[in-house]
């Protein structure tokens, strides 16, 4: 089945509640028609279904997605799929701010670019860039892998737990605690994997590995305990 | 929170339309900043308006009776023209703005003046931007480009005076969303050179500053460039002079911003919805300013 939804004629909050009311096998196509920018569209959905947003969508599009496919035919706003948990969102435009932030799980792909602080905190997300990413991308990210064709800004995987981030193009600088490591059979694997989900294509040789050099953080439960100043 | 609009017209037969194409992206706004609002509007400079000083003028009074004022300052200077609507107004004189002030002073010490210059124009006012834009006939507004802003207060109080654009000098005003932490050292700095403030306001601080630069002899880039120096906080600032629409964020970048260029036009918001509405939006360059960069418009 196929519905569609006219932003000119009806509101946010009438669209949520209608695909918050899906059972959880249901599928099915949705329209979005006129976003014109307007904020958390289709947040908070929980159902295999298909979401088409024709047009720019505002902040925390596809939040807290589970399962649905949703595809923004534009650009997106701040904080794109975060805290997603399964799914998959797609912009074919470019992402503001905090695009994937604190996503659990599925993929989040992005056509053009993404700015600063792509991948904030990702908890098991995916996310795959087709141009760059902005500033201190992928803070404190702790699970998931971010994969860039395009550069990445300042300050990338500041303070970075054990995700994983690999950028085809120039990095204008680490943050804390981020190191270069060498490309790995299985990075190039996992590269490859995610290129084709995200229907993107490069050489997985061409990317560079990013991940934690595990100095500020100690996750040793042998070691005595020590006292928190 | 606060909300940032700047439209500025690249098609010349579009400046008349800059209010109505403006109005909605103020209004919208609304949502980011209800507490208070103001537009800057730069007039079409023509050779009249070399000659004319434009002074404009605020009561507190929502039904000032402003026609004993322009009956009583033309005894003094007759070649002084008004625009008025409730409590704004729009004085024109050949007489020096000193001059003028000096006179409305002593007629009624409540006025509050809001900007002097050739060819700008100021608004501004603590309510929904949708009253002020109804109040002030924004649609009705010509001219080359405009400066708006809806504030969502988080530092000092909620007035007229601490409405935004914040004015230095003549014919330069200044919208910032964000917050600085240093702009009591910047106050006292300023202050020891002489500059009067009017408020406690943050966002006075860098108009005075880039303003007190530009005096001195800078470019607009290179006393934004000493602004990365000595400001610290968080900023997206959009200025305007005659021939200019100039914008900026700072280096963390947390202050949104998103630019549509068209060959019509260059519109600014602080989010997409903002432009939406605008001609052809579908067409355009849109692209998100980064940090530190200056991004500037002059006029043809």
């Amino acid at each position: 089945m196929s519905e569609t939804f006219d932003l000119k004629t009806t509101t946010v909050r009438a669209i949520n509640e209608h695909l918050h009311g899906l059972a959880p096998d249901a599928t099915g196509v949705y329209e979005i028609l006129n976003p014109n920018g307007s904020h958390n569209i289709a947040v908070g959905v929980d159902a295999p279904v298909e979401i088409n947003i024709r047009g720019h969508a505002g902040y925390f599009t596809a939040g807290m997605n589970k399962q649905a496919r949703v595809t923004v035919y534009g650009n997106v706003g701040w904080s794109v799929a975060e805290n997603m948990m399964s799914g998959r969102v797609h912009v074919k435009g470019f992402a503001s701010q905090c695009a994937g932030a604190s996503g659990h799980g599925g993929l989040l792909v992005i056509d053009g670019d993404a700015s600063s602080r792509c991948g904030i905190s990702m908890k098991g997300i995916d996310i795959v860039v087709g141009g760059s990413i902005g500033h201190m991308s992928a803070f404190m990210a702790q699970a998931g892998r971010l994969v860039v064709l395009g550069d990445a800004g300042k300050g990338l995987g500041d303070s970075l737990y054990e995700a994983v981030i690999y950028v085809r193009g120039k990095i204008h600088g680490l943050g804390a605690d981020a190191r270069v490591e060498d490309l790995s059979e299985e990075d190039r694997t996992q590269i490859g994997e995610l290129l084709e989900q995200a229907g993107l294509s490069a050489r997985p040789a061409e990317f560079t590995r990013v991940a934690s050099a595990r100095t500020l953080y100690h996750w040793n439960p042998t070691s005595p305990q020590v006292s928190v100043l | 929170m606060c909300g940032i609009v700047g439209l500025f017209i690249k098609n010349k037969s579009m400046r008349d339309q800059l209010g109505a194409l403006a109005t909605p992206m103020f209004v919208c706004m609304g949502d980011r900043g209800p507490d208070s609002g103001g537009l800057a509007v730069f007039n079409e400079p023509t050779p009249e308006s070399a000659q004319r000083w434009r002074i404009n003028v605020f009561a507190r009074n929502r039904e000032y009776p402003w026609e004993p004022l322009i009956h009583g300052l033309r005894q003094t200077h007759p070649a002084t023209d008004i625009v008025a609507s409730s409590n704004h107004a729009i004085l024109m004189t050949d007489q020096v703005p000193e001059i003028v002030a000096r006179w409305l002073g002593e007629y009624d010490p409540m006025l509050i003046f809001l900007s002097t210059g050739r060819v700008m124009d100021l608004y501004k006012d603590t309510g929904h931007p949708r009253e002020l834009a109804e109040r002030y006939h924004f649609t009705d507004l010509r001219g080359t480009h405009c400066v708006g802003h809806t504030r969502m207060a988080t530092e000092s109080a909620v007035t007229p005076a601490h409405s935004h654009p914040f004015v230095a000098g003549n014919d330069f005003c200044l919208v910032h969303n964000g917050s600085l932490s240093n702009h009591n050292s910047l106050r006292r700095l300023l202050e020891r050179r002489g500059i009067q403030f009017e408020t406690d306001n943050d966002t006075e601080a860098v108009c005075r500053f880039l303003q007190w630069r530009m005096r001195e002899g800078d470019t607009i880039e290179e006393s934004l460039a000493r602004g990365f120096e000595e400001l610290d906080g968080f900023y997206t600032l959009l200025m305007g002079t005659p021939e200019r629409l100039v914008l900026v964020r700072d280096a963390f970048a947390c202050k949104p911003g998103i630019i549509a260029d068209t060959p019509d036009y260059v519109a600014i918001g602080s989010e997409f919805r903002t432009l939406a509405h605008l001609p052809r939006i579908h067409e355009a360059n849109l692209f998100e300013p980064v940090p530190e960069k200056i991004y500037s418009w002059t006029i043809a």
